[in-house]
């Protein structure tokens, strides 16, 4: 079984009580709060995510002005529609590849791609292993719910085998998509997996994200407890999060050959990789002042402005 | 003595119970009361427990409700947070 | 503004028509280019590897041209001016992010050297087979500008305007080459970068709290802002309301389509450029563009030597169609010849626009090669009475 961390530092609310009880939500700042309700079902797993991407922000105390978030379509490409930052709601599956755009263009922003993993991993997968290999900066958090929630609930490359979708009436059968495994053997130098359980790890591993240079994913499964988990006799929301409780072992040091998602067995999670190699930013640099020595002119800031 | 409290926006739950089940000192309850969507929200029915830890924040998908830590001066008795929003 | 002289080579030289719209892309301000290699475009992302890194700015070849054609779209919104390059395949691949661009209203512009077709077709050889396809490729009502140079010179200066073209109206701008053109190797003049006009984007005076994306303006063109300038705005390809928030109401719907109609239409003046040679008095007038300009000129020279008095309009720009001229000019010959090479596609426009006032003879050409002039001025003889 696993557990939940408490949050070590807890926020401070700067008025005494009797005062003025009500501090803010500190992801409220990150929030449109004129788009408030959001368009999640109850006992959807996305919001937690932002909860703890919000938190995570504030403790990196990044220049928001220079934090972009780029979502793909489906439910969690809806994040960037609510976030309160220089927002992009592209196509479905080339968030990534808008990114790549907006970082190379300026390389002062920390660009920050938040999508599902149909977008990310089925429509979009060739982005994923091509800004993988060249280490990218990019961040890349991943919300895999199992299936595509948007359109009510079909198969996808991450669905466990045996689930019932409404394309999979009698089952998938098709392996699911194992995303760890395969970003990290495309080139990603930090890959993590967590569950919406894992609030404080999750948000921990997103603060990692957000400090350091390279190609950086993130996993977090979530319910979906509309289409997935009511279709699979599953529960609710809450079953779904006492479930992930139950079944998910912690291992940093897990092969990730085998930590394939399956419809009930165990879910490894950890931070499982991070290691230093030359972003493709460094990279381009570095072998272009090689080659042109002086007559290469750098890219740096806003560089593209003309 | 409570260390902290918790704000509860109570129009934007939907009543998940994802505060309830995972509040560590266990301080809150679904409300028998509705909001306009239908949906029971939260309230502190311990308040003099609550840590603040914020636990509750961190899982609350509706950004509904967030806990919050009293300064460490503060000595009066928190008080319970009713609808916000 | 007129160009920044870093990305102008001024002089005179011997290009190819691809080589020199790279040179008109970076005299027009592009600082980015995003690329996936397909014949016979490849040579534009070639020279613009290779000069851009001694310029400033940054090319990336992308694993596809879908990640091409929204890359671009990606830097642009950091403040670059950008571009891509393909051809048929890719050209049918970018058509999603074509819509992307025309929703947004992010200025960028597509460079498709047009080659045989359907599928694969004829990669090295010559077609002007996706006139329709840059008009209507992508899913929705979209306006849409496109520009067909005839010669490498061209290349250059319609490159140019087609980047100035898609600052002033927040578009996607088409530059319709073709292979011949994109291979020829012509004299290309490229003058000092003071006499070269360049339109800067139209960016926001406002301040963050107060700046709406999408708001209106007297010309229908919002002023921008770009990502890390603290405006915390938020771009969608969802129909949007001016603060670019998603609102899917039929109200929303047709107040946005509308005015992304609208900006085009009533910028019509500045955006139509046609040429005409001896228009006036002639019974029969060829309408020709991009490469089959220049054997359509070969056939109209021998008609004349028959007695013919046949006269010549150009279409610069293809789309938006000028509609009005070619009416006019209908009402006033006996015959419009239209040789290009496809089934049939712009002749369908003439025909359109004649609106019965005249005989439309298409000459039609499945690809592969230019026309024998001997074909168009078959045409010019019939449409004669001759």
């Amino acid at each position: 079984m696993s557990t939940a961390e408490t949050p070590t530092e807890m926020p401070l609310c700067e008025q005494a009580p009797g005062e003025n009880p009500i501090c803010e939500n500190p992801v409220e700042q990150f929030l449109r709060t004129d788009r408030m309700p959001h368009i999640w079902c109850p006992g959807c797993g996305i919001g937690t995510t932002v909860n703890c991407f919000a938190r995570a922000l504030l403790k990196t105390g990044l220049d928001l002005r220079k934090v972009v978030v780029v979502s793909g379509i489906g439910c969690t490409g809806r994040v960037a529609g609510y976030v309160k930052l220089d927002s992009f709601h592209t196509t479905h599956g080339r968030a990534i590849p808008f990114a790549t755009g907006l970082k190379l263009a300026n390389p002062e922003l920390t660009v920050v791609v938040y999508s599902g993993d149909g977008d990310l991993t089925s429509i979009g997968g060739n982005h994923l292993i091509h800004a993988a290999r060249r280490n990218l900066d990019l961040k890349v958090i991943c919300v895999n719910n199992l299936t595509y929630s948007m359109t009510g609930g079909q198969a996808a490359a991450t669905t466990p085998e045996d689930s019932i979708t409404t394309t999979s009436p009698y089952g998938a059968f098709e392996p699911a998509m194992n995303i760890p495994h395969l970003v990290a053997a495309a080139g990603a130098t930090f890959v993590a997996r967590w569950t919406t359980f894992h609030v404080a790890q999750t948000m921990k591993a997103m603060q990692r994200m957000l400090t350091r240079r390279g190609f950086s994913f993130l996993e977090v499964i979530s319910p979906c407890p509309t289409l997935y988990q009511r279709r699979n006799q599953m529960g609710d929301g809450l079953d779904t999060m006492k479930h992930y409780k139950e079944v998910s072992v912690s291992n940093n040091n897990a092969n990730l050959a085998e930590i394939g998602m399956t419809k009930s067995g165990q879910i490894t999670v950890g931070n499982f990789l991070e290691i230093e190699r030359p972003d493709y930013l460094e990279a381009m640099r570095a072998q272009l002042r090689n080659r042109l020595q002086e007559r290469y002119i750098e890219v740096g800031g806003a560089p593209c402005q003309n | 003595m409570a260390k902290g409290t918790v704000a509860i926006k109570t129009e934007r739950c939907k009543g998940c119970s994802f505060c309830v089940e995972f509040c560590p000192p266990k301080v809150l309850a679904l409300s028998p009361v509705y909001n306009a969507k239908g949906y029971h929200p939260p309230q502190l029915i311990d308040p003099d427990k609550c840590t603040g830890c914020d636990l509750c924040g961190m899982y609350c998908p509706d950004f509904a409700i967030h806990g919050f830590r009293f300064p460490k001066a503060a000595a009066e008795p928190a008080p319970t947070v009713g609808a916000a929003a | 503004m007129h160009a920044d002289p870093t990305g102008v080579l001024t002089g005179t030289h011997f290009l190819n028509g691809d080589q020199a719209c790279c040179e008109g892309a970076l005299a027009g301000g592009a600082r980015f280019s995003a690329g996936y290699p397909i014949t016979p475009s490849t040579e534009i992302v070639e020279r613009f590897s290779k000069r851009i890194p001694t310029i400033g700015g940054v090319f990336i070849q992308m694993e596809d041209e879908l990640a091409a054609s929204i890359a671009i779209q990606g830097a642009v919104w950091a403040g670059a001016k950008a571009f891509t390059v393909t051809s048929g395949p890719g050209f049918s691949l970018m058509m999603e992010h074509i819509g992307l661009a025309a929703m947004t209203e992010t200025p960028c512009v597509f460079v498709d050297v047009q080659r045989g077709g359907p599928s694969t077709g004829l990669p090295t050889l010559p077609a002007q087979g996706d006139m329709m396809q840059a008009r209507f490729g992508s899913h929705g009502d979209y306006p849409c500008i496109a520009l067909c140079p005839s010669s490498p010179q061209e290349c250059f200066t319609l490159m140019v305007r087609a980047m100035n073209l898609a600052e002033e109206f927040r578009t996607p701008v088409f530059l319709m080459m073709d292979e011949v053109v994109g291979h020829m190797t012509e004299r290309v003049q490229i003058p000092p970068a003071e006499t070269i006009a360049v339109t800067p984007r139209k960016l926001t005076d406002k301040a963050p709290g107060e700046f709406r994306p999408y708001e209106d303006s007297e010309d229908l063109v919002p002023p921008m802002a770009h990502a890390g300038e603290g405006y915390q705005f938020h771009v969608t390809g969802l129909t949007h309301d001016e603060r670019g928030y998603p609102s899917m109401t039929p109200a929303t719907q047709a107040k946005l389509i509308r005015r992304l109609r609208e900006k085009i239409t009533r910028g019509m003046d500045r955006i139509t450029q046609v040429e005409e040679d001896n228009v006036d008095g002639a019974e029969v007038v060829v309408v020709s563009y991009g490469i089959t300009m220049r054997v359509a000129q070969r056939a109209i020279k021998l008609a004349r030597a028959e007695g013919i008095a046949v006269g010549g309009m150009r279409l610069v720009t293809v789309w938006p169609f000028p509609e009005e001229r070619i009416h006019a000019l209908a009402g006033r010959v006996r015959a419009l010849v239209i040789p290009e090479l496809n089934m049939g596609q712009v002749a369908l426009e003439v025909e359109r626009c004649a609106r019965g006032a005249t005989q439309v003879i298409p000459v039609p050409h499945a690809g592969a090669t230019v026309h024998d002039p001997q074909q168009i001025l078959d045409a010019i003889r019939k449409g004669a009475g001759r």
